[in-house]
């Protein structure tokens, strides 16, 4: 392997754990801080901008923005039929993050979606990640 | 409620990631991160047509997660809005032209089902 694949394999490898972990820290904390500040079904933008002053909303919207970076950054060199899979293991770990902190019920019935969702994504994955038209 | 939300979401965030993808492979691979070269990147990108509508349906889409978070438990609301998987899978086919093989497509199919059973 020459030295340029093996860097872009390294800048890949980080820039997808950076995307999976702004993702799910970035949700978590968004529905940890929403818990907090109550209901938001309306229209009105000033209850979405007051939402924004609880702090755990306001981590959680620096995470998906450091989020949308590295997924630009990513998407940049790699397919996105193949960023898709590699960074959706995150819903694995919002459903346990979800159960374990906030406690939430998890039912049979999601279970098996979502280890569905895990067959399929990690059946994607193993297909080869390069990009169109060019040799991995 | 809970479904017209996913359904906002899902085809805001498909919408965006597409165009987000098609720009970022205009561009071409980025390779200079010091904190010069990618405040200039995120200048030159922020002229981009199709990045600025990107980021705009990715904020429908946000606030729009925000507002579902708010009536829906986490663990419903992340898996449900993965529909949006096998639209983009279909989408960077037709238009970005990546080859998508058989086993890309045997896995869209499956989270479709995960995300199906998700709704029961």
């Amino acid at each position: 392997m020459n030295i340029h694949a093996a860097r872009l394999r390294a800048k890949t490898r980080l820039f997808t754990l950076l995307v999976i972990l702004s993702n799910v820290l970035g949700d978590f904390s968004l529905s940890r801080g929403l818990r907090q500040v109550g209901r938001l079904l309306t229209l009105a933008p000033l209850t979405y901008v007051r939402a924004l002053f609880n702090p755990w909303v306001a981590l959680g919207v620096s995470l998906l923005i450091l989020w949308l970076l590295s997924h630009m950054a990513l998407l940049s060199w790699a397919d996105l039929s193949y960023v898709l899979p590699v960074t959706s293991i995150g819903y694995v770990l919002v459903a346990l993050a979800g159960k374990l902190f906030l406690h939430e019920a998890i039912t049979n019935w999601r279970w098996a979606g979502i280890l569905l969702i895990v067959i399929g994504v990690s059946l994607v994955a193993r297909t080869a990640p390069h990009r169109s038209g060019a040799t991995p | 409620m809970k479904w017209l939300l996913v359904a906002i979401i899902v085809s805001a965030t498909t919408l965006g990631e597409v165009l987000q993808a098609a720009a970022m492979k205009r561009h071409g691979e980025i390779r200079d991160f010091r904190p010069g070269a990618i405040g200039r990147l995120i200048g030159i990108l922020a002229r981009n047509k199709h990045i600025v509508a990107s980021v705009g349906c990715m904020a429908v889409s946000f606030f729009a997660f925000m507002a579902l978070l708010s009536v829906a438990d986490l663990s419903f609301a992340v898996p449900a809005t993965a529909a949006s998987y096998v639209f983009e899978t279909v989408l960077a086919k037709v238009f970005l032209k990546e080859k998508v093989s058989s086993g890309r497509w045997a896995g869209a199919c499956l989270v479709a089902c995960g995300v199906a059973l998700l709704s029961l």
